[in-house]
């Protein structure tokens, strides 16, 4: 891995593998979507809404999938001194935003018709808005530093405290909802979803998690060019 | 060390006495919340007395939180951080320090006052010793979370707006358990499980937030 830290070992990787991963993308989405849109049955009882699930439950999995990634690359960032690291946790927190924001407006879609509100203080839509709540404040600190040395090494700390206090807000926000609302069932239990359903709802998982690498790779390129004017306009500055 | 320790305890809360500022603001920022939420949502008393736990619990955590990002930018700015990095203590022990400084000047205070002012918003009498309890225990929390806030954002020339968007979400199991606590003392289950639970959080944050406000003032102290 250390020989990836090299941003210009790290640049031709990712050039070289950029278009591939598009391809997949591109592919799992077709594959995904065909599946989720035509050939997968409507529920019995949700109907035609179900299909929004194809595109909600995914964007769940990623915002959560990314703030663990963000986690780790901070504390790789904290252990090793790895200097890609904060770019990478850095370059992570508005896609991960993006996929929170993505699960919380497709739900809302979703609960319109099913549930006859477009949002309801559920356990798992409170833990997700509180997460979204965790990238702004992450991307707050990237944005009110201007020394982006000092802004990496505050970011890294919130984005720590953040992932431990993960855990403890999704089991107090759990405790909460069953005290108030043991009503709102609401479960898609994993093994017990129809194949028909489940193929469709992986690929799109998949088409997610790609999407997410062809991204996550643009930002970390851009970012690492960022950094290189930024170094290439201070010397010109202390030359001229 | 722990004369040390004593010394730098007994400095803040002497600072925070004479410069005053911070617990007056937070008290009357607790005032003007009691006035305002009547005002916004109606004078139903029934209303009212089933809103009044929360409504304390939630103008305490604000009122916290104002304070928040004052915990460490004077220290920061006259470079008496930079003497207390030389100290016989070690930095995570300054930072505890601080913390709990600004729990006994602020926090502990506000925690004190805030369940009887909530009979102006029909609490009931009852519920009284409760969220006490639970406000005394979480307060603790909220001083030691608000200083992982202030300590990041020392250098900052506006980080009030900052702190609130870090710190709130780490907040939210200390108001689920400070809240339940007291209703569920109106219900048949007993609220022990929750201050306990509160207890938890607070013992939790003892040992992160002295280690996650040293990393960060070290950053700019550098």
């Amino acid at each position: 891995m250390q020989k990836f830290a090299n941003p210009t070992v790290f640049l031709k990787l990712a050039n070289a593998l950029l278009p591939w991963v598009w391809l997949v993308t591109l592919l799992l989405f077709a594959f995904g979507l065909y599946g989720a849109l035509v050939t997968s049955p409507p529920d019995y009882q949700q109907g035609e809404t179900v299909r929004i699930m194809y595109v909600h439950v995914p964007a769940a999995w990623m915002a959560m999938f990314t703030y663990g990634l963000m986690a780790f690359a901070s504390a790789i960032a904290l252990i090793f001194r790895h200097p890609l690291a904060d770019a990478a946790a850095k370059t992570a927190a508005p896609l991960g935003a993006m996929f929170c924001f993505l699960a919380l407006a497709t739900g809302s879609l979703w609960g319109k018709p099913m549930w006859g509100t477009w949002w309801v203080w559920d356990a798992r839509l409170t833990s997700m808005f509180v997460l979204m709540l965790l990238y702004l404040g992450y991307i707050a600190i990237w944005q009110s530093l201007d020394d982006p040395h000092r802004a990496a090494s505050l970011a890294r700390i919130m984005a720590l405290v953040g992932a431990l206090n993960l855990p403890i807000i999704k089991f107090s926000v759990e405790w909460w909802n069953t005290l108030h609302q043991p009503a709102s069932v609401f479960k898609m239990g994993g093994p017990a979803i129809d194949s028909s359903m489940l193929w469709p709802l992986l690929f799109m998982a998949l088409a997610y998690t790609s999407l997410f690498v062809a991204l996550h790779l643009h930002a970390l390129r851009t970012e690492i060019a960022s950094r290189k004017l930024r170094q290439a306009r201070l010397s010109a500055i202390r030359t001229s | 060390m722990s004369a040390a320790l004593k010394a730098l305890l007994a400095r803040e809360i002497l600072l925070a006495r004479k410069q005053g500022g911070g617990l007056g603001a937070a008290l009357s920022f607790l005032l003007a919340v009691i006035v305002l939420v009547p005002l916004s949502v109606g004078p139903d008393l029934a209303l009212l007395s089933r809103l009044a736990a929360g409504l304390m619990w939630l103008s305490l955590l604000l009122a916290v939180l104002l304070t928040a990002d004052r915990m460490f930018q004077q220290d920061l700015e006259d470079g008496s951080l930079d003497l207390m990095t030389m100290c016989a203590l070690p930095f995570e022990l300054v930072t505890l320090a601080k913390a709990v400084a600004h729990w006994l000047t602020v926090s502990l205070p506000l925690a004190l006052i805030a369940p009887p002012l909530g009979l102006m918003m029909n609490l009931d009498v009852t519920s009284l010793p409760v969220l006490w309890l639970s406000m005394i225990t979480g307060s603790l929390a909220l001083s030691l979370l608000a200083s992982i806030g202030g300590a990041i954002t020392a250098g900052l020339r506006r980080g009030g707006l900052l702190v609130s968007i870090l710190i709130l979400p780490l907040y939210v199991p200390v108001l689920i358990f400070g809240v339940s606590a007291t209703t569920l003392m109106m219900g048949p289950q007993s609220s022990t499980p929750s201050l306990l639970i509160l207890l938890a959080i607070t013992l939790v944050a003892l040992v992160v937030s002295p280690l996650a406000s040293a990393a960060a003032l070290r950053i700019y102290l550098r």
